[in-house]
Protein backbone atom coordinates (compact mmCIF):
# COMPACT_ATOMS: atom_id res chain seq x y z
CA UNK A 1 0.00 0.00 0.00
CA UNK A 2 1.15 3.23 -0.97
CA UNK A 3 2.28 6.13 2.13
CA UNK A 4 -0.72 7.97 0.19
CA UNK A 5 -3.17 5.07 1.07
CA UNK A 6 -2.15 4.32 4.58
CA UNK A 7 -2.79 8.18 5.18
CA UNK A 8 -6.25 7.95 3.62
CA UNK A 9 -6.82 5.25 5.51
CA UNK A 10 -5.99 6.59 8.50
CA UNK A 11 -7.69 9.35 8.43
CA UNK A 12 -11.01 7.40 7.56
CA UNK A 13 -10.47 6.05 10.64
CA UNK A 14 -10.21 8.82 13.14
CA UNK A 15 -13.32 10.37 11.45
CA UNK A 16 -15.49 6.98 12.08
CA UNK A 17 -14.21 7.98 15.53
CA UNK A 18 -12.23 4.50 15.47
CA UNK A 19 -9.59 4.50 18.09
CA UNK A 20 -5.49 4.06 16.91
CA UNK A 21 -3.76 1.44 18.75
CA UNK A 22 0.26 0.96 18.98
CA UNK A 23 -0.07 -1.64 16.52
CA UNK A 24 -1.74 0.48 14.01
CA UNK A 25 0.36 2.33 11.57
CA UNK A 26 0.19 5.99 11.63
CA UNK A 27 1.89 8.90 10.36
CA UNK A 28 5.20 9.71 11.85
CA UNK A 29 3.93 12.69 12.51
CA UNK A 30 0.68 11.52 14.88
CA UNK A 31 3.40 9.32 16.39
CA UNK A 32 5.52 11.94 17.48
CA UNK A 33 2.82 14.54 18.56
CA UNK A 34 1.12 11.93 20.46
CA UNK A 35 4.49 11.18 21.94
CA UNK A 36 5.45 14.38 22.70
CA UNK A 37 2.43 14.93 24.16
CA UNK A 38 2.02 12.11 26.48
CA UNK A 39 5.06 12.65 27.93
CA UNK A 40 4.66 16.34 28.52
CA UNK A 41 1.60 15.07 30.31
CA UNK A 42 3.77 11.99 32.25
CA UNK A 43 6.67 15.07 33.42
CA UNK A 44 3.51 17.42 34.13
CA UNK A 45 2.33 15.05 36.86
CA UNK A 46 5.47 14.26 38.37
CA UNK A 47 6.77 17.70 38.83
CA UNK A 48 3.78 18.62 39.55
CA UNK A 49 3.70 16.54 42.88
CA UNK A 50 6.66 18.97 43.79
CA UNK A 51 4.18 22.32 45.06
CA UNK A 52 2.14 19.85 46.60
CA UNK A 53 4.35 18.20 48.12
CA UNK A 54 6.09 21.23 49.54
CA UNK A 55 3.31 21.57 52.14
CA UNK A 56 3.23 17.89 53.31
CA UNK A 57 4.91 18.47 56.26
CA UNK A 58 3.34 21.70 56.86
CA UNK A 59 -0.43 20.39 56.72
CA UNK A 60 -2.36 22.01 59.10
CA UNK A 61 -4.76 18.70 60.19
CA UNK A 62 -4.10 14.90 60.21
CA UNK A 63 -6.99 14.87 58.01
CA UNK A 64 -5.58 17.48 55.53
CA UNK A 65 -2.17 15.87 56.03
CA UNK A 66 -3.89 12.30 54.76
CA UNK A 67 -5.89 13.85 51.49
CA UNK A 68 -2.61 15.82 50.60
CA UNK A 69 -0.27 12.73 50.82
CA UNK A 70 -3.14 10.74 49.09
CA UNK A 71 -3.75 13.49 46.03
CA UNK A 72 0.43 13.46 45.47
CA UNK A 73 0.23 9.43 45.14
CA UNK A 74 -2.69 9.77 42.93
CA UNK A 75 -0.38 12.47 40.62
CA UNK A 76 2.34 9.61 41.01
CA UNK A 77 -0.14 7.05 39.65
CA UNK A 78 -0.75 9.54 36.98
CA UNK A 79 2.64 9.76 36.00
CA UNK A 80 3.19 5.90 35.92
CA UNK A 81 0.16 5.09 33.66
CA UNK A 82 0.97 7.82 31.19
CA UNK A 83 4.79 6.68 31.17
CA UNK A 84 2.90 3.36 29.96
CA UNK A 85 1.10 5.17 27.50
CA UNK A 86 3.89 7.13 25.83
CA UNK A 87 6.16 3.58 25.98
CA UNK A 88 3.28 2.07 23.31
CA UNK A 89 4.41 4.86 20.79
CA UNK A 90 8.18 3.44 21.36
CA UNK A 91 9.87 5.47 23.97
CA UNK A 92 11.12 3.82 27.11
CA UNK A 93 10.24 5.16 30.35
CA UNK A 94 14.07 5.89 30.94
CA UNK A 95 14.42 8.02 28.11
CA UNK A 96 11.79 10.58 28.62
CA UNK A 97 13.00 10.95 32.15
CA UNK A 98 16.53 11.94 30.70
CA UNK A 99 14.46 13.91 27.83
CA UNK A 100 12.94 15.86 30.75
CA UNK A 101 16.31 16.52 33.07
CA UNK A 102 18.18 17.44 30.00
CA UNK A 103 15.52 19.87 29.72
CA UNK A 104 14.83 18.55 25.71
CA UNK A 105 10.91 17.58 26.99
CA UNK A 106 8.60 20.05 28.54
CA UNK A 107 6.18 19.86 31.12
CA UNK A 108 2.83 22.26 32.42
CA UNK A 109 4.69 26.17 33.26
CA UNK A 110 2.29 26.39 36.12
CA UNK A 111 4.55 24.17 38.32
CA UNK A 112 6.87 26.99 38.17
CA UNK A 113 5.10 28.58 40.18
CA UNK A 114 6.18 28.76 44.08
CA UNK A 115 3.57 27.10 46.70
CA UNK A 116 3.97 29.56 49.19
CA UNK A 117 1.10 30.01 51.75
CA UNK A 118 -1.29 26.98 53.06
CA UNK A 119 -4.21 28.13 50.74
CA UNK A 120 -2.31 27.51 47.95
CA UNK A 121 -2.89 23.81 48.12
CA UNK A 122 -6.87 25.01 47.54
CA UNK A 123 -6.14 27.47 45.17
CA UNK A 124 -3.66 24.47 43.21
CA UNK A 125 -6.94 21.64 43.60
CA UNK A 126 -9.38 24.31 42.77
CA UNK A 127 -7.71 26.51 39.60
CA UNK A 128 -5.03 24.49 37.86
CA UNK A 129 -6.61 20.75 38.53
CA UNK A 130 -9.38 22.87 38.01
CA UNK A 131 -8.17 23.81 34.24
CA UNK A 132 -6.79 20.39 34.13
CA UNK A 133 -9.62 18.76 33.70
CA UNK A 134 -11.08 20.84 31.13
CA UNK A 135 -8.29 19.36 29.18
CA UNK A 136 -8.21 15.88 29.89
CA UNK A 137 -11.66 15.64 29.64
CA UNK A 138 -11.59 16.24 25.98
CA UNK A 139 -8.29 13.88 26.04
CA UNK A 140 -10.49 11.21 27.10
CA UNK A 141 -12.23 10.91 23.57
CA UNK A 142 -8.74 11.82 21.92
CA UNK A 143 -7.63 9.39 18.86
CA UNK A 144 -5.02 7.67 20.65
CA UNK A 145 -6.48 4.41 22.27
CA UNK A 146 -3.56 4.07 25.20
CA UNK A 147 -3.60 7.86 25.86
CA UNK A 148 -7.63 8.47 25.79
CA UNK A 149 -7.72 4.55 28.23
CA UNK A 150 -5.32 6.60 30.89
CA UNK A 151 -7.72 9.80 31.01
CA UNK A 152 -10.75 8.07 31.62
CA UNK A 153 -8.87 6.50 34.72
CA UNK A 154 -7.40 10.05 35.83
CA UNK A 155 -10.50 11.93 34.83
CA UNK A 156 -12.03 10.63 37.77
CA UNK A 157 -9.45 10.90 40.20
CA UNK A 158 -9.12 14.50 38.82
CA UNK A 159 -12.48 15.62 39.48
CA UNK A 160 -11.77 14.80 42.90
CA UNK A 161 -9.06 16.61 43.52
CA UNK A 162 -10.82 19.92 42.52
CA UNK A 163 -13.89 19.28 44.57
CA UNK A 164 -11.33 18.83 47.66
CA UNK A 165 -9.56 21.98 46.55
CA UNK A 166 -12.62 24.01 46.45
CA UNK A 167 -13.61 23.00 50.13
CA UNK A 168 -10.22 23.82 51.21
CA UNK A 169 -10.71 27.21 50.03
CA UNK A 170 -14.82 27.09 51.42
CA UNK A 171 -13.24 26.15 55.15
CA UNK A 172 -10.83 29.46 54.57
CA UNK A 173 -13.40 31.52 53.41
CA UNK A 174 -15.27 30.88 56.20
CA UNK A 175 -12.11 31.24 58.78
CA UNK A 176 -10.51 33.96 60.17
CA UNK A 177 -9.77 37.06 59.15
CA UNK A 178 -5.90 35.80 58.15
CA UNK A 179 -7.58 32.71 56.54
CA UNK A 180 -9.53 34.58 54.06
CA UNK A 181 -6.90 36.97 53.33
CA UNK A 182 -4.70 33.91 52.78
CA UNK A 183 -7.48 32.59 50.58
CA UNK A 184 -7.94 35.97 48.17
CA UNK A 185 -4.28 36.12 48.32
CA UNK A 186 -3.92 32.52 46.45
CA UNK A 187 -6.61 32.95 44.22
CA UNK A 188 -4.64 36.54 43.08
CA UNK A 189 -1.50 34.70 42.30
CA UNK A 190 -2.67 31.35 40.63
CA UNK A 191 -5.57 33.16 38.54
CA UNK A 192 -3.32 34.20 35.40
CA UNK A 193 -0.99 31.20 35.86
CA UNK A 194 -4.32 28.88 35.56
CA UNK A 195 -5.84 30.49 32.84
CA UNK A 196 -2.02 30.53 30.89
CA UNK A 197 -2.23 26.65 31.37
CA UNK A 198 -4.37 26.51 28.18
CA UNK A 199 -1.54 27.21 26.03
CA UNK A 200 -0.99 29.81 23.85
CA UNK A 201 -3.99 31.63 21.56
CA UNK A 202 -5.27 30.10 18.99
CA UNK A 203 -3.84 32.39 16.22
CA UNK A 204 -0.33 31.63 17.56
CA UNK A 205 -0.58 28.40 17.99
CA UNK A 206 1.52 26.02 15.57
CA UNK A 207 -0.08 22.56 16.81
CA UNK A 208 -3.66 22.93 17.09
CA UNK A 209 -4.67 22.51 13.30
CA UNK A 210 -3.54 19.10 12.37
CA UNK A 211 -4.25 17.92 16.34
CA UNK A 212 -7.74 18.86 15.65
CA UNK A 213 -7.74 17.28 12.19
CA UNK A 214 -6.24 13.80 13.81
CA UNK A 215 -8.84 13.88 16.88
CA UNK A 216 -5.76 14.59 19.28
CA UNK A 217 -7.47 17.57 20.36
CA UNK A 218 -11.10 18.28 19.90
CA UNK A 219 -11.21 22.03 21.28
CA UNK A 220 -8.72 24.83 21.31
CA UNK A 221 -6.92 26.13 23.48
CA UNK A 222 -9.13 29.47 23.35
CA UNK A 223 -12.52 27.18 23.51
CA UNK A 224 -11.40 25.86 26.51
CA UNK A 225 -9.42 28.82 28.40
CA UNK A 226 -13.49 30.17 27.60
CA UNK A 227 -14.95 26.89 29.35
CA UNK A 228 -12.57 27.65 32.28
CA UNK A 229 -13.50 31.05 33.04
CA UNK A 230 -16.93 30.84 32.59
CA UNK A 231 -17.13 27.84 35.03
CA UNK A 232 -14.63 29.85 37.90
CA UNK A 233 -16.57 32.96 37.85
CA UNK A 234 -19.51 31.05 39.19
CA UNK A 235 -17.59 29.05 41.47
CA UNK A 236 -15.79 32.15 43.12
CA UNK A 237 -18.84 33.52 44.00
CA UNK A 238 -19.73 30.86 46.26
CA UNK A 239 -16.28 31.24 48.03
CA UNK A 240 -16.99 35.07 48.22
CA UNK A 241 -13.74 35.93 46.62
CA UNK A 242 -13.06 37.92 43.70
CA UNK A 243 -10.82 37.15 40.47
CA UNK A 244 -7.92 39.61 39.96
CA UNK A 245 -9.28 40.61 36.38
CA UNK A 246 -11.12 44.02 36.74
CA UNK A 247 -12.71 43.69 33.03
CA UNK A 248 -14.26 40.18 33.56
CA UNK A 249 -17.81 40.91 32.47
CA UNK A 250 -20.69 38.95 31.05
CA UNK A 251 -20.99 39.77 27.51
CA UNK A 252 -24.80 39.59 26.59
CA UNK A 253 -24.04 38.86 22.92
CA UNK A 254 -21.52 35.90 23.11
CA UNK A 255 -23.23 34.02 26.17
CA UNK A 256 -20.05 34.06 27.46
CA UNK A 257 -17.66 36.25 30.14
CA UNK A 258 -15.06 38.66 28.59
CA UNK A 259 -11.86 38.87 30.34
CA UNK A 260 -8.35 40.68 30.01
CA UNK A 261 -5.41 39.96 27.91
CA UNK A 262 -3.15 37.40 29.73
CA UNK A 263 0.00 38.70 30.25
CA UNK A 264 2.10 36.84 27.23
CA UNK A 265 5.64 37.92 28.18
CA UNK A 266 5.26 35.99 31.58
CA UNK A 267 3.86 33.05 29.56
CA UNK A 268 7.41 32.78 27.43
CA UNK A 269 9.25 33.72 30.05
CA UNK A 270 8.46 30.79 32.16
CA UNK A 271 8.06 28.71 29.35
CA UNK A 272 11.77 29.30 28.50
CA UNK A 273 13.20 28.64 31.90
CA UNK A 274 13.13 31.73 33.82
CA UNK A 275 9.48 31.11 35.90
CA UNK A 276 10.30 31.52 39.93
CA UNK A 277 10.99 27.64 40.33
CA UNK A 278 11.95 26.21 37.16
CA UNK A 279 15.39 25.68 38.35
CA UNK A 280 14.38 24.09 41.81
CA UNK A 281 11.48 21.69 39.66
CA UNK A 282 13.91 20.65 37.74
CA UNK A 283 17.08 19.62 40.05
CA UNK A 284 14.58 18.33 42.81
CA UNK A 285 13.92 16.07 40.12
CA UNK A 286 17.46 15.14 38.96
CA UNK A 287 18.59 15.12 42.31
CA UNK A 288 15.98 12.13 43.40
CA UNK A 289 16.90 10.55 40.06
CA UNK A 290 20.92 10.80 41.14
CA UNK A 291 20.42 9.55 44.19
CA UNK A 292 18.13 6.72 43.07
CA UNK A 293 20.73 5.38 40.68
CA UNK A 294 22.51 3.14 43.33
CA UNK A 295 18.93 1.93 44.47
CA UNK A 296 18.13 1.31 41.12
CA UNK A 297 21.46 -0.60 40.02
CA UNK A 298 21.04 -3.01 43.28
CA UNK A 299 17.10 -3.90 42.64
CA UNK A 300 18.86 -4.80 38.93
CA UNK A 301 21.53 -6.56 40.34
CA UNK A 302 19.38 -8.49 42.64
CA UNK A 303 17.07 -9.33 40.45
CA UNK A 304 20.04 -11.15 37.94
CA UNK A 305 21.01 -13.17 40.64
CA UNK A 306 17.47 -14.17 41.43
CA UNK A 307 17.04 -15.25 38.10
CA UNK A 308 20.58 -16.82 37.40
CA UNK A 309 19.75 -19.12 40.78
CA UNK A 310 16.39 -20.19 39.64
CA UNK A 311 18.29 -21.14 36.03
CA UNK A 312 20.92 -23.00 38.06
CA UNK A 313 18.40 -24.80 40.18
CA UNK A 314 15.87 -25.94 37.11
CA UNK A 315 19.02 -26.98 35.62
CA UNK B 1 -0.25 13.32 80.04
CA UNK B 2 1.36 15.00 83.22
CA UNK B 3 0.12 12.66 86.40
CA UNK B 4 -3.23 14.68 87.74
CA UNK B 5 -4.70 14.46 90.61
CA UNK B 6 -8.38 14.24 89.31
CA UNK B 7 -7.02 11.41 86.91
CA UNK B 8 -7.13 8.01 88.23
CA UNK B 9 -3.73 6.40 87.91
CA UNK B 10 -4.93 3.87 85.54
CA UNK B 11 -6.78 5.89 83.41
CA UNK B 12 -3.46 8.24 82.86
CA UNK B 13 -1.60 5.11 82.23
CA UNK B 14 -4.32 4.05 79.70
CA UNK B 15 -3.99 7.91 78.02
CA UNK B 16 -0.14 7.50 78.34
CA UNK B 17 -0.34 3.91 76.43
CA UNK B 18 -2.52 5.80 73.50
CA UNK B 19 -0.34 8.48 73.43
CA UNK B 20 2.99 6.76 72.81
CA UNK B 21 0.94 4.48 70.33
CA UNK B 22 0.05 7.60 68.15
CA UNK B 23 2.90 9.37 68.73
CA UNK B 24 5.10 6.81 67.09
CA UNK B 25 2.29 6.13 64.51
CA UNK B 26 2.80 9.63 63.76
CA UNK B 27 6.52 10.74 63.66
CA UNK B 28 7.41 8.25 61.21
CA UNK B 29 4.78 8.64 59.17
CA UNK B 30 5.82 12.77 59.57
CA UNK B 31 9.64 11.22 58.02
CA UNK B 32 8.34 8.91 55.72
CA UNK B 33 6.40 11.50 54.18
CA UNK B 34 9.49 13.62 53.14
CA UNK B 35 10.22 10.87 50.28
CA UNK B 36 6.84 11.71 48.57
CA UNK B 37 7.70 13.00 45.07
CA UNK B 38 11.31 12.02 45.70
CA UNK B 39 11.52 8.30 45.55
CA UNK B 40 14.33 6.41 43.64
CA UNK B 41 11.68 4.71 41.26
CA UNK B 42 8.08 6.32 40.73
CA UNK B 43 6.58 2.80 41.52
CA UNK B 44 8.75 3.00 45.34
CA UNK B 45 7.49 6.49 45.97
CA UNK B 46 4.03 5.60 45.73
CA UNK B 47 4.69 2.18 47.86
CA UNK B 48 6.42 4.47 50.84
CA UNK B 49 3.65 7.14 50.41
CA UNK B 50 1.32 3.90 51.20
CA UNK B 51 3.04 3.13 53.94
CA UNK B 52 2.84 6.57 55.17
CA UNK B 53 -0.74 7.04 54.38
CA UNK B 54 -0.94 3.48 56.59
CA UNK B 55 1.06 5.61 59.69
CA UNK B 56 -1.00 8.51 59.91
CA UNK B 57 -4.57 6.85 59.80
CA UNK B 58 -3.31 4.69 62.47
CA UNK B 59 -1.87 7.67 64.46
CA UNK B 60 -5.62 9.50 63.65
CA UNK B 61 -6.84 6.09 65.17
CA UNK B 62 -4.87 6.00 68.19
CA UNK B 63 -5.26 9.96 68.65
CA UNK B 64 -8.86 9.94 68.57
CA UNK B 65 -8.74 7.54 71.10
CA UNK B 66 -6.52 9.41 73.28
CA UNK B 67 -8.89 12.59 72.61
CA UNK B 68 -12.11 10.49 74.22
CA UNK B 69 -9.94 9.18 76.80
CA UNK B 70 -8.91 12.72 78.18
CA UNK B 71 -12.19 14.27 77.61
CA UNK B 72 -13.72 11.90 79.50
CA UNK B 73 -11.47 11.53 82.52
CA UNK B 74 -11.26 15.69 82.50
CA UNK B 75 -13.82 18.00 81.23
CA UNK B 76 -11.21 18.97 78.28
CA UNK B 77 -12.21 19.23 74.95
CA UNK B 78 -9.18 17.39 72.84
CA UNK B 79 -8.99 16.44 69.46
CA UNK B 80 -6.63 14.19 66.89
CA UNK B 81 -5.11 17.71 65.95
CA UNK B 82 -4.94 19.40 69.67
CA UNK B 83 -2.65 16.39 70.50
CA UNK B 84 -0.82 16.34 67.30
CA UNK B 85 -0.33 19.77 66.93
CA UNK B 86 -0.66 20.99 70.49
CA UNK B 87 1.93 19.15 72.81
CA UNK B 88 5.27 19.95 72.85
CA UNK B 89 8.76 17.75 72.35
CA UNK B 90 8.60 16.35 76.24
CA UNK B 91 5.04 15.62 75.65
CA UNK B 92 6.09 13.16 72.71
CA UNK B 93 6.21 9.47 73.77
CA UNK B 94 7.47 8.09 70.42
CA UNK B 95 10.23 5.81 69.88
CA UNK B 96 13.69 7.87 69.18
CA UNK B 97 13.98 5.39 65.99
CA UNK B 98 10.92 7.59 64.31
CA UNK B 99 12.03 10.73 64.58
CA UNK B 100 15.63 9.97 62.79
CA UNK B 101 16.04 11.50 59.80
CA UNK B 102 15.40 9.93 56.85
CA UNK B 103 19.21 9.34 55.76
CA UNK B 104 19.03 7.30 52.25
CA UNK B 105 16.92 4.52 50.73
CA UNK B 106 18.97 1.88 53.07
CA UNK B 107 18.28 4.16 56.36
CA UNK B 108 14.97 4.42 55.78
CA UNK B 109 14.30 0.82 54.64
CA UNK B 110 16.03 -0.39 57.53
CA UNK B 111 14.33 1.42 59.83
CA UNK B 112 11.05 0.73 58.37
CA UNK B 113 12.04 -2.75 58.65
CA UNK B 114 13.12 -2.93 62.01
CA UNK B 115 10.03 -0.62 63.06
CA UNK B 116 7.19 -2.84 61.81
CA UNK B 117 8.44 -6.27 62.53
CA UNK B 118 8.40 -4.92 65.82
CA UNK B 119 5.20 -3.05 65.03
CA UNK B 120 3.60 -6.70 63.90
CA UNK B 121 4.26 -7.86 66.72
CA UNK B 122 3.05 -5.62 69.03
CA UNK B 123 0.21 -5.58 67.20
CA UNK B 124 -0.86 -9.01 68.13
CA UNK B 125 0.01 -8.52 71.73
CA UNK B 126 -2.29 -5.76 71.23
CA UNK B 127 -5.36 -7.30 69.80
CA UNK B 128 -5.77 -9.79 72.67
CA UNK B 129 -5.54 -7.06 75.32
CA UNK B 130 -8.15 -6.10 77.42
CA UNK B 131 -8.53 -2.75 76.20
CA UNK B 132 -11.63 -3.04 73.50
CA UNK B 133 -10.77 -0.06 71.46
CA UNK B 134 -6.68 -0.50 71.24
CA UNK B 135 -7.66 -3.82 70.43
CA UNK B 136 -9.83 -3.30 67.59
CA UNK B 137 -7.29 -0.52 65.90
CA UNK B 138 -4.32 -3.26 66.00
CA UNK B 139 -6.73 -5.80 64.40
CA UNK B 140 -7.32 -3.09 62.13
CA UNK B 141 -3.37 -1.66 61.35
CA UNK B 142 -2.13 -5.54 61.29
CA UNK B 143 -2.78 -5.71 58.24
CA UNK B 144 -1.44 -2.89 57.04
CA UNK B 145 1.27 -3.43 59.47
CA UNK B 146 2.23 -7.28 57.44
CA UNK B 147 2.73 -5.55 54.21
CA UNK B 148 4.70 -3.20 55.67
CA UNK B 149 6.61 -5.62 56.81
CA UNK B 150 6.69 -7.77 53.10
CA UNK B 151 7.51 -4.85 51.11
CA UNK B 152 10.50 -3.64 53.89
CA UNK B 153 12.03 -7.36 54.22
CA UNK B 154 12.22 -7.69 50.41
CA UNK B 155 14.01 -4.33 50.05
CA UNK B 156 16.42 -4.79 53.42
CA UNK B 157 17.34 -8.55 51.15
CA UNK B 158 17.77 -6.18 47.78
CA UNK B 159 19.59 -3.83 48.81
CA UNK B 160 21.97 -6.26 51.43
CA UNK B 161 22.48 -8.99 48.41
CA UNK B 162 22.35 -6.25 45.17
CA UNK B 163 25.93 -4.39 44.66
CA UNK B 164 28.61 -3.79 46.47
CA UNK B 165 27.45 -0.08 46.89
CA UNK B 166 24.12 -1.23 48.54
CA UNK B 167 25.26 -3.44 50.57
CA UNK B 168 27.98 -1.17 51.88
CA UNK B 169 25.15 1.47 52.75
CA UNK B 170 23.14 -1.40 54.30
CA UNK B 171 25.99 -2.05 56.66
CA UNK B 172 26.25 1.24 57.31
CA UNK B 173 22.94 1.78 57.95
CA UNK B 174 22.74 -0.75 60.62
CA UNK B 175 25.52 1.09 62.16
CA UNK B 176 23.48 4.10 62.41
CA UNK B 177 20.39 2.75 63.68
CA UNK B 178 20.66 -0.75 65.18
CA UNK B 179 21.41 1.31 68.90
CA UNK B 180 17.56 2.90 68.61
CA UNK B 181 16.16 -0.72 68.46
CA UNK B 182 16.84 -1.31 72.02
CA UNK B 183 14.02 0.64 73.34
CA UNK B 184 11.07 -1.28 72.05
CA UNK B 185 11.89 -3.51 74.12
CA UNK B 186 12.21 -1.76 77.51
CA UNK B 187 9.23 -2.07 79.69
CA UNK B 188 7.84 0.95 80.80
CA UNK B 189 4.64 1.65 83.67
CA UNK B 190 2.35 2.55 81.14
CA UNK B 191 2.79 -0.41 78.67
CA UNK B 192 -0.40 -2.80 78.54
CA UNK B 193 1.64 -5.53 77.39
CA UNK B 194 4.97 -6.93 78.08
CA UNK B 195 7.05 -6.07 75.34
CA UNK B 196 9.77 -7.86 76.69
CA UNK B 197 8.18 -10.79 75.87
CA UNK B 198 8.43 -10.13 71.71
CA UNK B 199 11.83 -10.02 71.72
CA UNK B 200 12.72 -12.96 70.88
CA UNK B 201 10.42 -13.28 68.06
CA UNK B 202 11.66 -9.94 66.73
CA UNK B 203 15.23 -10.76 66.59
CA UNK B 204 14.50 -14.38 65.11
CA UNK B 205 12.54 -12.54 62.14
CA UNK B 206 15.38 -9.90 62.32
CA UNK B 207 17.86 -12.37 61.93
CA UNK B 208 15.96 -14.78 59.17
CA UNK B 209 15.97 -11.67 56.69
CA UNK B 210 19.59 -10.27 57.64
CA UNK B 211 20.86 -14.10 56.92
CA UNK B 212 19.34 -13.81 53.35
CA UNK B 213 20.45 -10.17 53.31
CA UNK B 214 24.08 -11.46 53.78
CA UNK B 215 23.76 -9.01 56.12
CA UNK B 216 25.08 -9.56 60.41
CA UNK B 217 23.17 -8.64 63.33
CA UNK B 218 25.36 -6.32 65.62
CA UNK B 219 26.38 -7.63 68.77
CA UNK B 220 26.64 -5.64 72.13
CA UNK B 221 25.74 -2.38 70.79
CA UNK B 222 24.96 0.12 73.23
CA UNK B 223 21.12 0.80 73.29
CA UNK B 224 19.75 4.47 73.32
CA UNK B 225 16.44 4.95 74.84
CA UNK B 226 14.14 7.63 76.24
CA UNK B 227 11.30 8.31 73.41
CA UNK B 228 9.29 6.74 75.76
CA UNK B 229 9.58 8.81 78.31
CA UNK B 230 9.66 11.70 76.38
CA UNK B 231 13.56 12.70 76.48
CA UNK B 232 14.01 12.43 72.89
CA UNK B 233 16.81 13.16 70.61
CA UNK B 234 17.65 17.09 68.96
CA UNK B 235 15.82 16.21 65.67
CA UNK B 236 12.18 16.04 67.49
CA UNK B 237 12.52 19.65 68.18
CA UNK B 238 12.64 20.86 64.06
CA UNK B 239 10.56 18.00 62.95
CA UNK B 240 7.65 19.09 65.47
CA UNK B 241 8.13 22.81 65.01
CA UNK B 242 8.01 22.00 61.10
CA UNK B 243 4.84 19.77 61.47
CA UNK B 244 2.76 22.29 63.81
CA UNK B 245 3.31 25.77 62.25
CA UNK B 246 -0.15 26.37 61.28
CA UNK B 247 -1.70 25.42 63.80
CA UNK B 248 0.63 27.31 66.37
CA UNK B 249 0.48 30.30 64.29
CA UNK B 250 -3.00 30.96 63.54
CA UNK B 251 -4.01 29.47 67.31
CA UNK B 252 -8.07 28.31 67.32
CA UNK B 253 -8.23 28.41 63.40
CA UNK B 254 -9.93 25.47 61.40
CA UNK B 255 -8.47 24.08 58.46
Amino acid sequence: MSLHDLEKLFQEKIDKEIKIEPKDWMPDAYRKTNLRQISQHAHSEIVGMLPEGNWISRAPSLKRKAILIAKVQDEAGHGLYLYSAAETLGTSREQMIDDLHSGKAKYSSIFNYPTLTWADMGAVGWLVDGAAILNQVMLCRTSYGPYARAMVRICKEESFHQRQGFETLLVLSKGTDEQKAMCQDAINRWWWPSLMMFGPKDSESTNSDQSIKWKIKRKTNDELRQQFVDMIVEQVKLLGMTLPDPELKWNEDRKHYDFGEINWDEFWNVVKGNGPCNKQRLEARKKAHEEGEWVRAAALAFAEKRKNKLNTKAA
Amino acid sequence: MDSNQQISKSTNLQINQTLHLADTALILGQRNSDWCAHGPILEQDIAITNITLDLIGQARNFYQYAATLINNAENKNETEDSLAYLRNEREFKNFLICELPNGNWAQTILRQFLFSVYQELLFEKLIACNDQQLSAIAAKSIKETKYHVKWSSEWVIRLGDGTEESKTKMEQAIDEIWMYTGEFFIANDYDIIDVTSIKSKWLEKINEIFEEATLSVPENTFMQSGGKNGIHTEYLGFLLSEMQVLQRTYPGANW
